[in-house]
């Protein structure tokens, strides 16, 4: 097998991508434009027609999308087709507690597991190989975007799931998994209970793993490659673009190749919009030159990063991306989970707390760590241990059925919370996730 | 019939206890008896005083989480068994207590102990018929 899954868009001459995506691009911005009224309406405020559209050079006409056009529109908004064309959603959480829904056309999921399948065979995955994926499957995108890849791929494909680490090491063992899919932290953690098995890495087969939807740093790879014995690939996506796959690493390990014949990126500042030369530090924004679903005209990820052009000695033309250096919003990612303090702000104010809280966030055993501490009001004091924790664990399940992850709750004294200027400090992330 | 307590939300740190005490003390109100109920993050001090509104009303002038619960003080023999005799009556009547706590009082002879229950008036009422007497809180304070 090849060591490209579709090497004619990979090792493409970066003038013909180009022209690739022009040619895309302007039956997009069309396509958009007569489908989505919301687009549409920012089109028009903006005083651009699709005909101002005629190569990717026009693209910074366009108007952006934000996570709060996303909040917006929700739900049907920004849907580029009819549902009956839809055959398939995914979901995110949103700022405020509202979600964000993304729908596939069969056309849509089948471009996203070529993606997909693209980073499988960077990491040298063959037919031959065994996939165990061990991302969540379900509303998140991780599950089934890496089962559907590994399939196009060949591969005998373990849809695994997260959680029961033991059983995931077992199957690892009995059927051979040559290559694992999941969130870094949890590589790290089945990397733990394999030693606690006692077990090394000679005990399994694994030789590759790929790993996204947080972030982790180059320690960790290095951490994370010696407890399972393999070489570990990073893959970047997001739900509100497709998935994961929007870019994935080769060998080189020097930063993640753009599938840019679907998803054309950007840097500009975050600050004034403008778009910035390649190898700027910026906010990344990408365009789906495909998708009918959910189609995005440049979205803003808030995602820091750098975009690079440098050739790669895998062969791969598709432009680079560095692994994001930090976000310009608040979102937190924990447990491979969006969460935005706001979400939290509201679970409080609708159970009845004030929204004075701090949110702090590490990283223990590589498993992220969340424990939030909200002020207790007078009138929910009780004298009884018994009543505050039922309140301590109500507020828990409140905040995990919004945001999907279980948290610590402590409850604390009013006004105990540091306020600088007046204003609570809200978030302390202690894990060190930027090198 | 009960005395009137005082809880107080404290949290688990250095200084957390003093901050409570000392509010006390800055309004000139006495202990008489205090428990505490803690967990990692927080304690809940129960207090009996010598004027309780005026030590609620200092606590919440500090901004701190108190309130008033009623509570039994009850009166028993300062000899082996004199309190289980007390919780066997309460428990035989089907009766929880939720905590309890004792405190020393200048009656020799008996020891006294407060409890927390949920329905006040029928703890009482079955003590009382058990021979056990209850404490009236101008008594517990002086």
């Amino acid at each position: 097998m090849s060591k490209y899954f579709q090497p004619e868009i990979e090792t493409m001459p970066v003038e013909e991508i180009k022209a690739l995506q022009s040619e895309k691009l302007v039956k997009q911005v069309k396509r958009v434009y007569e489908n989505v009224e919301y687009y549409r309406n920012l089109m028009d405020e903006k005083g651009v027609t699709p005909d101002d559209i005629k190569s990717i050079d026009d693209l910074h006409k366009l108007p952006f999308l934000t996570k709060s056009d996303l909040r917006d529109a929700y739900p049907y908004g920004l849907l580029g087709t009819d549902l009956k064309n839809c055959v398939r959603i995914h979901s995110t959480s949103g700022t405020t507690g509202k979600r964000v829904v993304a729908y596939y056309t069969q056309n849509d999921i089948d471009l996203w597991e070529d993606c997909c399948a693209r980073a499988i065979v960077a990491a040298g995955g063959t037919n031959e190989d065994v996939c165990q994926v061990a991302y969540g499957y379900g509303l998140f995108t991780g599950g089934f975007g890496l089962n559907g890849g590994s399939q196009k791929v060949g591969c005998l494909t373990l849809p695994m799931s997260s959680g029961n680490t033991e059983r995931q090491i077992q199957f690892m063992q009995d059927l051979h998994s040559t290559i694992i899919c999941c969130t870094p932290s949890y590589a790290a953690y089945i990397g733990e209970t394999l030693k606690e098995m006692g077990l090394t890495p000679d005990d399994i087969d694994l030789k590759a793993g790929i790993f996204g939807a947080e972030p982790w740093t180059e320690e960790m790879r290095r951490d994370i490659e010696k407890s399972l014995g393999i070489k570990a690939y990073d893959i970047y996506g997001l739900t509100e673009s497709t998935g994961p796959g929007v870019a994935f690493e080769c060998e080189e390990q020097t930063g993640m190749h753009i599938n840019e014949d679907h998803f054309l990126a950007e840097i500009i500042d975050p600050e004034t919009g403008e778009v910035l030369p390649e190898g700027s530090k910026g906010e990344l924004v990408f365009t789906n030159l495909d998708k009918e679903g959910f189609p995005l005209l440049r979205y803003r990820t808030r995602d820091i990063c750098i975009l690079s052009r440098k050739k790669c000695s895998c062969g791969r033309t598709l432009i680079k991306m560095a692994k994001p250096m930090g976000r310009s919003d608040d979102m937190l990612i924990i447990r491979g989970v969006n969460v935005f303090p706001s979400q939290i702000e509201t679970v409080l104010l609708q159970e009845g707390y004030s929204p004075n809280y701090l949110i702090e966030v590490d990283r223990a055993n590589n498993v992220d760590t969340l424990d939030i501490s909200i002020e207790l009001n007078p009138d929910q004091f009780s004298d009884t241990v018994k009543e505050l924790s039922a309140k301590e664990k109500a507020l828990a399940n409140a905040i995990k059925t919004m945001l999907g992850i279980n948290p610590k709750v402590h409850l604390v004294a009013p006004k105990s919370i540091t306020r600088s200027e007046g204003k609570a400090v809200r978030v302390i992330d202690k894990r060190k996730l930027h090198d | 019939m009960s005395v009137k307590q005082i809880s107080v939300f404290v949290e688990n740190k250095k200084g957390g206890l003093y901050e409570v005490t000392s509010v006390l003390n800055k309004a000139n109100v006495d202990i008489r008896a205090l428990s505490i109920a803690d967990t990692t993050d927080y304690g809940i001090l129960r207090l009996i005083v010598s004027d309780y509104k005026k030590a609620l009303e200092a606590l919440k002038t500090e901004g701190i989480i108190a309130s008033v619960t009623d509570v039994l003080g009850i009166e028993v023999s300062d000899t082996p068994g004199g309190f289980s005799e007390a919780v066997k009556i309460l428990s035989d009547a089907d009766i929880a207590v939720e905590y309890a706590y004792a405190f020393i009082t200048r009656h020799e002879g008996a020891a006294c102990v407060i409890i927390r229950v949920e329905d006040n008036a029928k703890a009482a009422n079955i003590l009382g018929k058990a021979g056990i007497s209850l404490i009236e809180a101008d008594k517990a304070f002086n």
